[in-house]
């Protein structure tokens, strides 16, 4: 049967078992648009931009644990997109991206819209294809869904030119995929593996280290078993937060720069450190030369990169999480002896006690200004029965929802990790709803990060995503003021957003529900209202401007070393003098 | 320290790309890179000569690994292997100084491949310190353009003794 590029692409995506994709039309994949809409299988979402589609695609990917597929047109269309590939890079998601491309004999000329796609996206994507031939496009397709979601997941870019999409050829879905240089390590070497539970076995101090990788390769349950049979404690990275049940006594939170005390205090302290699926960040190390000094390291990670890249490993596994910890459980269950819990005793009374000396606190007064980190607590406790999904932007908002919402299962947790994208949250919580329909989708935002991709919001009106955008409205890219208070002798260079729109009624242009808090009293009713409407809503939250997030260990410090409350001089700063600017004091203080 | 690795690729467009960015990417450093299909028409070899503490060296090799279009890499380093680079040098030579120049090429035990008659055009062939030392001493007369190759490596073969060959040989 001979069919057109652009029918080969649909039958394709319907073979990998795509059901919606995230697209914006443009003249190259004009062909494309058509041939789906005169179908029904495949449910396009249109987004507002190209990197609002690619983030929602992003969303789909971590909710579902699928690929995501967005489409978007040549030039402008794929420069637009190329954030979102970045951040899938960094984060690891399975994404199959579609770009448009002039056509063939036109590729090089300069033509209206063309840009080297393949070359914009090579340092961003796992891999990318320009089919220059219609009948390599279904093949081409099969591959792209192969790299994109098996090893280490990341994006991949199929760029497809205008005749391709119009050529026809005969229509072979491949049913495998062999490619001679990509072959994933997913057994671990049972040597290493062996090695590992011997350490374990040995250790006093152990540390469990967890990253999105335990997510991706569906290692929860391993984990658990191994946490629990063992009782040592989890530490969480960013990606990592649900991996493991956020409320377990076990666990610690997450660790890093705006960790807790006891995660950071635990590694620091620790003889042995178990990291599985988390690559060493800047954000989790600190000073590197002084990171977990008196530990031996284990790291099982399906990325041989990963291993060695940033921290000297003693027992390194190349293979799938979720593999070796089965493995390594066998082995375990045959050797502990069920007196861990008394074994582990001294090290637990240590963590308990960094927990009890610096738990994670905030100050709310009554009739003071909202705090932020309340606003997050408020949430996860009324909320929490729903098992929501949760979508952040990036900065303090998103380091406090870390803190204060304890998630319990994977694929919950949607945040921008290593690119640190701000406009993230939003369309990646869309995507997610897409995804689950039913299901309570919960995106924390900031005054300044929502508006990289407020636009979106005329799609989730639109495609009916009812994702509840809560906005902890401090009028300031916040952690930029964070720093400037802390290393900048308070000096808000271009941190201040002075006129923030009105939330409330920008929602309302929209055909959206805005609604505002301003006082703590307010808080849970319109919470609570928020959750019940049936559609997309802005929770505009007034917060205190001031509010640092603790603890922190600053850039190339010590995991040990963490700033746990403001310096006295600016704790003085903010109970009287705190400036913006003359004109903008009283406005910033009376929040 | 200098490492030599021997990288097989797809013979296809872009690859080439896709091996320098990640190196330009990634902070690593190239100081000479070959590339030529293989006797398999599908496949390319690369020689790229690189530097870099052990951990660096362990990175290259793994971010190799990693792309998709790299089939196999191997630091030459790790083994015993002989490598040779080529040179065209093209030499002004005044009438006195004619013999002079066929002296050192007899001597570097090259060829001149093209000659007028203000210059002579060697073509040298060696490992680097060789080509330095024609290099060295072709400058006093004049060196107008010169061209290497950059450095090719293959591993040697193993040894065996004769027995063990003898005994290969008889189970074949």
């Amino acid at each position: 049967m001979k069919l057109n590029g652009s029918e080969i692409l649909i039958e394709s995506l319907k073979r990998e078992g795509v059901k919606t994709i995230f697209a914006l039309p443009g003249g190259v994949v004009l062909k494309i648009f058509d041939t789906l809409h005169q179908q029904t299988d495949l449910q396009v979402i249109l987004t507002r931009h190209e990197q609002g589609a690619g983030h929602m695609a992003e969303g789909y990917a971590k909710a579902t644990g699928k690929a995501g597929v967005c489409l978007v047109t040549s030039g402008p269309g794929m420069t637009n997109v190329i954030t979102a590939l970045a951040d899938a890079y960094m984060d690891s998601v399975p994404l199959v991206c579609i770009s448009g491309q002039v056509p063939t004999s036109l590729i090089g000329n300069d033509a209206f819209q063309e840009a080297d796609n393949v070359g914009l996206s090579r340092p961003c994507t796992k891999y990318n294809f320009l089919v220059k031939d219609v009948n390599d496009l279904a093949a081409t397709i099969k591959e792209a869904f192969y790299i994109a979601t098996t090893g280490r997941p990341g994006p991949v870019l199929v760029d497809i030119p205008k005749d391709v999409s119009m050529n026809k050829a005969e229509f072979v879905y491949p049913n495998s995929v062999s490619i001679r240089g990509y072959n994933p390590t997913y057994e671990g070497n049972k040597w290493q593996i062996k090695q590992a539970a011997e350490a374990i076995m040995k250790a006093k101090k152990p540390v469990l280290y967890v990253g999105g990788g335990v997510g991706f390769s569906g290692a929860s349950q391993e984990l658990l078993e191994l946490a629990e049979m063992t009782q040592i404690p989890v530490d969480m990275t960013l990606m990592g937060l649900g991996v493991f049940p956020g409320q377990h006594p076990l666990s610690m939170g997450m660790l890093g720069m705006h960790g807790t005390y006891q995660a950071n205090m635990a590694i620091h302290y620790s003889d042995l450190v178990i990291a599985i699926g988390a690559r060493f960040d800047d954000r989790v190390t600190g000073k590197v030369a002084e990171f977990c000094p008196h530990a031996k390291i284990i790291h099982v990670d399906i990325d041989p990169t990963s291993i060695r890249k940033n921290i000297n490993v003693d027992i390194p596994i190349v293979g799938d999480c979720k593999t070796v910890l089965r493995e390594l459980n066998q082995i375990l269950r045959a050797t502990v002896n069920g007196e861990q819990k008394e074994l582990r005793k001294p090290w637990w009374d240590q963590i308990r006690e960094w927990e009890r000396a610096h738990p994670l606190t905030y100050q709310q007064d009554a009739d003071g200004p909202i705090k932020p980190q309340h606003v997050v607590k408020r949430l996860y406790e009324l909320t929490k029965d729903r098992d929501p999904i949760v979508s952040t932007d990036v900065g303090q908002h998103q380091m406090w929802a870390a803190q204060y919402f304890k998630l319990a299962k994977p694929n919950r947790w949607l945040t921008s990790g290593g690119l640190g994208t701000m406009g993230f949250g939003f369309p990646a919580a869309m995507g997610a709803q897409a995804a689950f329909p039913g299901r309570l989708v919960l995106c924390i935002a900031g005054d300044g990060s929502i508006q990289m991709n407020m636009q979106e919001m005329a799609t989730a009106v639109v495609s009916k995503l009812p994702v509840k955008i809560i906005i902890l409205n401090n009028r300031f890219h916040g952690m930029v003021r964070q720093w400037q208070d802390l290393f900048y002798e308070g000096r808000y260079a271009s941190s201040y957003l002075d006129t923030t729109p009105d939330f409330v009624k920008l929602a309302d242009a929209y055909g959206a529900v805005g609604l505002r808090a301003n006082k703590v009293d307010d808080l849970d009713a319109v919470l609570k209202e928020a959750i019940a409407v049936d559609k997309p809503v802005i929770v505009d939250v007034p917060t205190y401007p001031f509010e640092n997030c603790y603890p922190m260990i600053p850039a190339g410090g010590c995991n040990h070393e963490m700033i746990l409350e403001d310096p006295p001089e600016l704790k003085k700063k903010q109970t009287g003098s705190a400036k913006v600017t003359p004109e903008d004091k009283d406005t910033v203080l009376t929040a | 320290m200098e490492h030599i690795i021997s990288v097989t690729v797809e013979n296809k467009f872009g690859v080439l790309s896709r091996v320098a960015g990640l190196f330009s990417g990634r902070g690593f450093n190239i100081e000479s890179l070959s590339v030529a299909p293989t006797l398999d028409p599908s496949m390319s070899q690369m020689t790229i000569v690189t530097s870099g503490d052990e951990r660096i060296i362990e990175q290259i090799v793994k971010q190799l690994n990693k792309l998709i279009d790299v089939i196999k890499v191997v630091d030459l380093n790790e083994t015993e292997f002989v490598s040779r680079e080529t040179a065209l040098i093209k030499v002004h030579t005044k009438p006195e100084d004619r013999a002079e120049a066929l002296r050192i090429v007899d001597i570097f035990r090259g060829s001149i491949i093209d000659s007028t008659p203000g210059t002579y055009t060697i073509e040298v062939s060696g490992d680097s310190g060789k080509i330095e030392a024609i290099i060295n001493l072709l400058q006093p007369l004049g060196i107008k353009e010169l061209i290497r190759t950059g450095r090719v490596a293959i591993a040697r073969e193993p040894v065996r003794p004769a027995a063990v060959q003898a005994k290969k040989v008889a189970r074949e």
